[in-house]
């Protein structure tokens, strides 16, 4: 017995010296395996006496299950140690870029236009487009600014020849539009717009987005409603607001919106001239003459029309302080409307 | 319309702050630009007269005066003005006084000699930008005068910008009114009462052009005395509302002008042949105007002319010839009535825009010449004295405006406004505006006062009630509409979603002009007839666009000459391609909506984990397949090799959907990128962005419940055989059954003779009724390879 003893002690012995699986798999065999230490005690049980067999049975199977146990443990412990010694190894710096695709951005001004439609779109607006190569008639005639009106001057149009130009807004798409189909109207037009300017607050070509709302029961307190609520929506602000009297010659009575200064709150900079307001669009009930134009029974429809420049809106938007940059189109300058 | 706050509270006068007048004005229509004071901020200046100048010992160009300031005894005061002398009247800054600037006047030695004060130049005083010597006041200026109250400068200039509907407020009569009616004040207008005529003299007006001048009235004056010089006060208030003062009888006629709002003219009776005649230009007429330009009459213009010739452009500009001058002694005064139509653009036409014509083109009150003849009148006999004639008054009547009588129903007022006004409140404005009104049963019968040309219907009537009620006391609502949405298409694809798949894609949007230069055309699409502006802003913006590329392409260059070396945009837009041998006008002209997008330098941003690699035309054709996708199944468009005038011609393809062309992709031709001044490689598409956006709806396909089986082969095949040509065989050959195929591999080189490739490819096949056993497989392969061997003399690679 005192031989197992020693078996056992130096088992515990071997197995707590065992630094790795391979090196313990070899003491388990040493000990348990077929022709084990512990093994080879169970085979001496035939010698012994009967009654002293019982015993030395129970005895050896307790060493043989105790080897068992600090075997398994001592597995738990070295495999435990090897995830941890894999993991460590496979550590990596998670600061590093990811591999991306980068993405690009859409320019500034289409940015204003989609969220313009997006919000006309709510209130059931669609959206029309036309030709930018227009004729007289459409960007002129049929808005009632015949060829001596001093509105035309205004417009500083381009031309290709007498009766063909660039259009100078995008009220001739509203004109396609009643001349084409019938009335009740709910559209916005937006798009290119020329007029023949260029210096620091002016480029020969914008954008302009101009809405047209005729029904049969449309009255100016609803301009003033639904263009409030859009310039409350684009601005996401409660912003305060103003019209003013205006002239357009499509029509009457027309005024100017003002909002409240986006830049200062209303408390007076250089961009509001320090008036605390800031023109943003022109509108107006449609004028007699234009219903007239396009065939539009004016005793039975009445309507409001509105037009407002992109670009403005957009400087306003982000505090882009140069008009000009929007055509340049420095990718350091689009980059920063991703 | 710049005028002087004062002037207009001499006619009407509320009691109301400059600030609050300001605000009122923009809230009624009339936005007010800009409000200035009319002089710097300065103190301690007073009247004074220069008693004696002698030269300063010590330096040429100055002077010591002895001045009588009236401040007991007379000031020595150094001054270099060159117009110092004795007896005038200047403008003298005491010792203590603060000149604009903050500038302080203290006791000074000038080279030795003390000066106690400055005489003072208009410039000093902040009455104008530039002086060339001392301001010379009226002999009669009360010596020792705060110059502030003198000449009134405690004023503002305020700047109106009108809009064109509203020319009856170019003159201070006309604000006067709208003042009036704003603040219910009462207004106190300048006289304007008939002069008794001193004289019979009379010159004979015919007029021949009776559309265009319904009434011409003039007068003569004579015996003027041209010495004379402007009083102050009309100086000033012609220099507070931005006219320069020329001469008395010029001044006269723009103050009243100012005044009115009736532009005058002034002849040189002396220089008039036998009487005048208003008519159109003839064939060939010149005439010299008073700015000294020469120009041809064209014969649709109106002129004022006497027996021998034209005098004038009527309603724009007179002419040097008969112009007022120093030896004038006897005038002839004009003031007419012109159609706005009859003047309108005729100006511009000449690259003039008068005062005269800016008010004539947006009209006069018709009723305003006899008035006005009479206020100048009564201004020119108290400065250059001279006897009047009678005034002689042509008139056609039957040519003359006429004023509207306008129905104003009162329940249109509240379908327009969207409220009722109350009956008095309406009535009351009407009358304050100077309506002639005539209540009905469903409202009133309403005649404009003339002034108030650009009222003729029923909506500017209701325009000027909401307008002088207050917009922003109008309700606000929104409107109630049935709920109409707009048609969607769900077999369109969005513009926007085509532009944010190129975003996601890392392309940048770009806008550019849409007109370019000519030179970029002629590389780009020789072949196409551009259309071309007749008044472009400059020379390299003088074409609309044929293609995107051009914009595109400015862009690149302008970004890689910028240390941008990665350039990826995209752009939409129109296009614009001519017909006619002209260019064409009109409906001749196609306008297409496109997309075209740019790609160069590195394919991927620098970064740490993968080598650089330059973007090449497969980078490109990857994204716009992706973009064609959002509409269409694999196959459904076609890539064809292609030719196209600006791009590469081995990497270049055109873009086919059902055999039809729908644009093109490739790089760009060394030979334009070199003439673009590129420094690297570019590859350019762009497509019919309508034509791409066109999709079919979904159809769903019951799932095959059997296996699919996948049979991979490679063969070897001559390199000028295009890929899409072996794979439309496989795929012709396989038929129904096959479900997806994959090429995996091209191969070219070592193992292979030269002028071969290896091209590997992927069969999915799959039945939807049962497993596909190799019995049913292998044929079909072996028909597949036996095709390919037949058309494309294919080897099997093993």
């Amino acid at each position: 017995m005192d031989n197992l003893q020693t078996i056992l002690e130096h088992a515990l012995a071997a197995v707590a010296g065992a630094d790795d699986l391979a090196g313990l798999d070899q003491v388990r065999v040493q000990y348990l395996g077929k022709k084990g230490e512990i093994t080879g005690q169970l085979k001496t049980l035939g010698k012994l006496a009967p009654e002293q067999r019982k015993a030395a049975g129970a005895e050896i199977n307790r060493v043989k299950e105790q080897v068992q146990e600090v075997i398994r443990q001592r597995q738990e412990d070295l495999a435990a140690r090897a995830l941890e010694q894999q993991l460590a190894s496979e550590t990596i710096d998670v600061t590093l870029a990811g591999r991306q695709r980068t993405v690009g951005g859409l320019h500034p001004v289409s940015k204003t236009l989609q969220r313009i439609e997006r919000f006309f779109a709510g209130m059931g607006f669609s959206v029309v487009e036309g030709p930018e190569i227009e004729d007289d008639f459409h960007n002129f005639e049929a808005l009632n600014i015949p060829g001596h009106h001093p509105a035309r001057a205004m417009h500083d149009t381009f031309y290709f020849d007498a009766g063909t130009l660039l259009r100078t807004h995008t009220s001739p798409v509203q004109i396609r539009t009643m001349e084409t189909t019938a009335a009740p109207y709910r559209i916005i037009c937006p798009g290119r717009v020329y007029r023949c300017d260029s210096d620091l607050t002016h480029t020969p070509m914008f954008h302009q987005v101009e809405g047209l709302l005729v029904d049969t029961d449309i009255t100016f307190a609803d301009l003033k409603g639904t263009l409030a609520a859009f310039l409350r929506d684009f601005f996401e602000q409660e912003l305060d607001v103003r019209f003013r009297p205006s002239y357009f010659p499509f029509t009457e009575p027309s005024a100017e919106m003002d909002i409240q200064c986006v830049i200062c709150n209303g408390q007076g900079c250089r961009v509001c001239k320090h008036t605390g307001w800031l023109e943003v669009l022109g509108c107006g009930m449609v004028h007699p003459n234009v219903f007239a134009h396009v065939n539009v029974d004016a005793e039975k429809y009445t309507g409001f029309a509105f037009g407002m420049g992109v670009e403005r809106l957009t400087m306003l938007r982000y505090g882009v302080n140069d008009l000009r940059l929007f055509f340049d189109n420095d990718m350091k300058f689009l980059r920063q409307f991703r | 319309m710049r005028f002087s706050e004062n002037w207009l509270r001499e006619w009407v006068n509320p009691k109301i702050s400059t600030e609050a007048l300001v605000a009122q004005l923009t809230m009624a229509g009339l936005e007010v630009d800009s409000v200035e004071p009319v002089a710097g901020a300065f103190s301690g200046v007073v009247v004074a007269e220069i008693l004696s100048a002698e030269p300063h010992p010590d330096a040429g160009k100055l002077q010591v005066c002895s001045v009588e300031a009236g401040q007991g005894e007379p000031l020595q005061i150094v001054c270099g003005a060159p117009n110092a002398r004795p007896g005038i009247k200047v403008p003298c800054a005491l010792v203590g006084a603060r000149l604009p600037g903050d500038f302080k006047i203290k006791k000074a030695k000038l080279r030795g000699v003390e000066s106690f004060g400055m005489l003072c130049a208009e410039q000093e005083l902040g009455l104008s930008d530039a002086s060339d010597g001392l301001l010379e006041l009226p002999l009669d200026a009360p010596v020792g005068e705060d110059i502030r109250r003198y000449l009134g400068l405690d004023d503002s200039a305020i700047e109106v910008d009108l809009t064109p509907n509203r020319g009856d407020c170019l003159g201070i009569a006309g604000l006067a009114r709208e003042v009036s009616v704003l603040n219910r004040a009462p207004v106190d207008p300048a006289p304007c009462t008939e002069m008794t005529h001193a004289i019979e003299d009379q010159f004979p007006v015919e007029i021949q052009a009776r559309q265009q001048c319904p009434r011409y009235v003039g007068r003569v004056i004579r015996g003027v005395d041209m010495s004379k010089a402007t009083p102050v006060w009309m100086t000033e208030r012609l220099r507070r509302s931005g006219i320069r003062s020329i001469d008395p009888v010029v001044d006269v006629t723009n103050y009243v002008m100012l005044e009115l709002g009736q532009p005058m003219h002034a002849f040189d009776l002396g220089r008039l042949q036998g009487g005048i005649r208003v008519r159109l230009a003839e064939a060939g007429e010149e005439l010299t105007l008073l700015d000294g330009q020469t120009i041809q009459l064209q014969p649709d213009t109106l002129v004022i002319a006497d027996h021998a010739g034209p005098l004038a452009m009527a309603g724009i500009m007179g002419g040097e010839q008969s112009g007022v001058s120093a030896e004038t002694r006897d005038l002839f005064l004009e003031s007419a009535f012109f159609e706005p139509v009859a003047i309108a653009g005729k100006a511009r036409r000449h690259g003039l825009h008068t005062d005269s014509s800016h008010r004539f083109e947006r009209g006069v009150d018709f009723e305003l010449q006899r008035k006005a003849i009479e206020r100048a009148t009564a201004l020119l006999l108290d400065i250059v004295g001279g006897q009047p004639g009678p005034v002689t008054d042509v008139v056609s009547t039957p040519d003359l405006p006429h004023l509207p009588s306008i129905q104003l129903r009162r329940e249109r007022i509240n379908r327009i406004l969207g409220c009722h006004l109350p009956d008095g409140e309406g009535e009351n404005i009407l009358d304050l505006l100077g309506m002639d009104t005539v209540a009905t049963d469903s409202g009133w019968h309403i005649v404009p006062p003339s002034h108030r040309f650009d009222i003729r219907l029923e909506a500017d009537l209701i325009e000027e009630l909401g307008r002088v009620y207050g917009y922003n006391r109008l309700p606000t609502t929104l409107p109630i509409l049935e709920g109409i949405t707009p048609p969607q298409t769900e077999t369109r694809v969005p513009v926007a979603r085509c532009k944010q798949l190129l975003v996601d894609r890392d392309y940048q949007e770009v806008i550019t002009y849409s007109f370019v230069d000519r030179q970029a055309l002629e590389l780009l699409t020789p072949e196409q007839q551009p259309v071309t502006l007749a008044n472009p802003i400059s020379a390299d913006m003088s074409e609309m666009r044929t293609t995107l590329w051009a914009g595109l392409l400015k862009t690149a260059a302008y970004n890689l000459n910028r240390q941008q070396s990665r350039v990826r945009i995209f752009e939409t837009g129109l296009t614009f391609i001519g017909n006619g041998g002209n260019g064409g006008s009109g409906a001749d002209i196609q306008q297409q909506q496109q997309i075209a997008g740019l790609i160069t330098g590195p394919v991927a941003e620098e970064n740490w984990h993968a080598k650089g690699r330059a973007a090449d035309f497969y980078d490109l054709k990857g994204d716009v397949e992706a973009l064609l996708a959002l509409s269409a199944k694999p196959g459904e468009y076609q890539f064809e090799p292609a030719q196209h005038p600006a791009l590469h011609p081995g990497q270049t393809a055109v873009v086919k959907r059902d055999g039809q062309a729908l644009g093109y992709i490739g790089a760009l031709h060394p030979r334009v990128q070199k003439a673009l001044d590129l420094s690297q490689k570019v590859y350019l598409f762009e497509l019919g962005l309508s034509e791409i956006r066109l999709g079919t709806l979904a159809q769903f396909k019951e799932l095959s419940k059997y296996p699919e089986v996948r049979r991979d082969f490679a063969v070897i095949v001559d390199e000028k055989i295009s890929a899409e040509a072996i794979l439309k065989s496989v795929r012709e050959t396989a038929g129904s059954l096959l479900t997806e195929l994959v090429l995996f591999d091209v191969y070219q080189g070592d193992n292979l003779e030269p002028g071969k490739k290896s091209i590997a490819f992927g069969l999915t096949l799959q039945d939807s009724s049962r497993t596909l056993q190799d019995e049913d497989i292998n044929p079909l392969l072996e028909k597949v390879v036996a095709n390919l061997k037949e058309t494309f003399n294919v080897t099997l690679r093993e």
